[in-house]
């Protein structure tokens, strides 16, 4: 059995100790395999940000330990070179896509990632190109960010992580600045990565329907773990989801309203398929009846 | 969205905009200096002649440049002006009272437009119409890299630059946003002293400055996420090279300068035309 790619130790975080008592991670130990797709998901302030933050070091744990492919990570005791390392293993995607561009034409900004880690240029250019065609983002190459929409923008800064080849990235709540459509373009990047690409994908969100998506849904609340286990898992339980503020996906809805009407439905649903499926089994059931 | 150009970037694709931007600067540099080096009239015509040249060969219409030169013409009014009236000679051509007219102030006044003219001209020619912002910052960049060894903190410096010109469209929006929705709140912008108007606009301010803070706090993090680390042992995408049309156009350059000594040396010797 090889080790996990990110082992989380009873970590802790607080902002400021002094003013905030309640830490805002307080005490979560996980373990994510590598080329997983992990969905984090919580109320505002339940602490999915920050825990996310910890795993590339933008902060450190105020207690508790991290573990990336088996080695401790601990700004202290590495080398600059390890902290790089580290960081480009771990890619992040931020919400505005507006603040995490840096260059104002398109194919600049998505070589500013290798450009820093000091990559020879003919290979920054192939690594830019190959991005921009993974992204479908290709034609826009020359084009200026600002001029594109959202989700575009989005799928820039997904290529700017890309052209680092992390195993891992994080979508620090992504869509959530996103019209649908953007969303969707972003969400089906993720699926993309992971699928195809084998990249460890990581995504904090608050919108349900994105997080079905992902193999494996960690609910977060009060900077604990309340829930981790399958979307179906997860989902099979209503109360305690709801008890974490969240809302269910509207078909786990459906059946769940459906159920409180006295109605018997079996197993659990998270896709609309599945929920179609799910009541003409239970329509078939009573007609035959 | 509106289109914000910054500069006045003209792309027509001529060879002055295949030069490596540092020569450029260079040229830039070099074209001030010849500006000045000039003293006959013989110089001043040819002065005027390389920059109509110059303009073919950057293929900008003459509209653009004309509109260039739209905001120093006060100056440029003032220094005639100047000229005309307080240069003392030996050629009298008007006096009425306390005026005195000079030919050598006529002439003065003619050599300081043309200097004035093709200093904007030149510098704006090489500079900004055939490049970009950031082709700019990179190759000031480049230039000054030497300075690294007495610490100057030139990378730093570029790259404070990239990342204002990569904003200015992002804050220019944000401030109408501001201001619409302070104007929906009843704020009125147009009306009433100009206290009035400069106070009305502190609630614009205010909140474009948290913003901007916000703002940069972000881009901080999402460059720190992207390994950025300072200027140290980063590598570019484009490394434009130094070509033969970049050595070439820095020696016409040259020569032209030297053209230039040489007029007004023999010009002056031999006494042909004005010299100031």
């Amino acid at each position: 059995m090889s080790q996990p790619f990110i082992k989380v130790e009873n970590v802790s975080y607080s902002y400021d100790e002094e003013i905030n008592l309640i830490p805002a991670v307080s005490g979560v130990s996980l373990e994510i395999e590598e080329g997983s797709y992990v969905a984090f998901a919580g109320r505002n302030g339940s602490g999915k940000s920050t825990f996310a933050k910890l795993l590339n070091m933008i902060l450190e744990p105020s207690d508790g330990k991290i573990y990336i492919s088996g080695k401790e990570i601990d700004v202290n005791a590495m080398t600059d070179a390890e902290l790089m390392e580290t960081r480009r293993n771990i890619g992040m995607v931020f919400q505005n896509p507006d603040n995490q561009l840096v260059a104002t034409i398109v194919e600049d900004d998505v070589a500013f990632g290798p450009e820093n880690l000091g990559v020879p240029s003919d290979e920054i250019r192939r690594r830019v190109d190959d991005a921009l065609k993974t992204v479908g983002m290709s034609e826009y190459a020359k084009s200026e960010p600002q001029r594109l929409s959202g989700g575009q923008k989005q799928r820039i800064a997904i290529a700017g992580i890309i052209a680092m080849m992390p195993k891992c990235i994080i979508f620090d709540e992504s869509t959530a600045m996103l019209d649908p459509s953007g969303r969707r373009e972003v969400v089906d990047m993720m699926e993309k990565l992971n699928r195809e690409y084998g990249i460890t994908i990581i995504t904090i969100t608050h919108y349900m329907d994105e997080a079905v998506r992902a193999d494996r849904v960690i609910v977060m609340d009060g900077g604990r773990v309340v829930m981790d286990g399958t979307p179906e898992q997860v989902y099979a339980e209503p109360e305690k989801i709801r008890a974490a503020g969240l809302e269910l996906p509207q078909c786990a809805e459906l059946v769940c309203r459906l159920r409180e009407k006295g109605i018997k439905l079996d197993g659990c649903c998270i896709t609309p398929e599945s929920c179609a499926e799910l009541i003409c089994r239970a329509l078939e059931v009573t007609s035959n009846e | 969205m509106k289109s914000i150009s910054l500069g006045q970037y003209y792309a027509s694709g001529s060879i002055l905009h295949k030069l490596d931007p540092r020569t450029k600067v260079l040229l830039g540099m070099l074209y001030i200096v010849c500006t000045f080096l000039c003293k006959n009239i013989i110089a001043f015509g040819l002065l005027f002649l390389s920059g109509i040249l110059l303009i073919a060969i950057a293929k900008i219409p003459f509209k653009i440049i004309l509109r260039s030169l739209r905001p120093i013409i006060f100056i440029m009014l003032f220094t005639v002006v100047i000229n005309v009236f307080w240069t003392t000679g030996d050629r009298l051509l008007f006096s009425w009272s306390f005026i005195n007219i000079y030919a050598e102030g006529l002439y003065n006044a003619l050599f300081m437009a043309i200097r004035i003219i093709m200093l904007i001209t030149g510098t704006s020619l090489f500079l900004t119409y055939t490049t970009t912002p950031i082709q700019l910052t990179d190759a000031i960049e480049r230039l000054l890299a030497p300075l690294k060894r007495i610490k100057v903190p030139v990378h730093e410096f570029s790259m404070m630059m990239t990342i204002a010109l990569r904003f200015v469209p992002t804050l220019i929006d944000e401030t109408e946003r501001i201001m619409s929705a302070q104007k929906a709140r009843g704020a009125d912008f147009s009306n009433g002293s100009l206290v009035k108007r400069a106070k009305a606009l502190i609630p614009i301010l205010v909140p474009l400055f948290v913003s901007a803070f916000r703002r940069a706090d972000e881009l901080a993090t999402a460059m720190e996420c992207r390994c950025y680390h300072g200027g140290e042992g980063r590598t570019k995408m484009t490394v434009t090279r130094m070509q033969g049309s970049d050595i070439t156009a820095l020696f016409a350059m040259i020569v032209f300068g030297t053209v230039i000594v040489l007029i007004n040396y023999y010009a002056a010797k031999y006494g042909i035309g004005y010299t100031m």
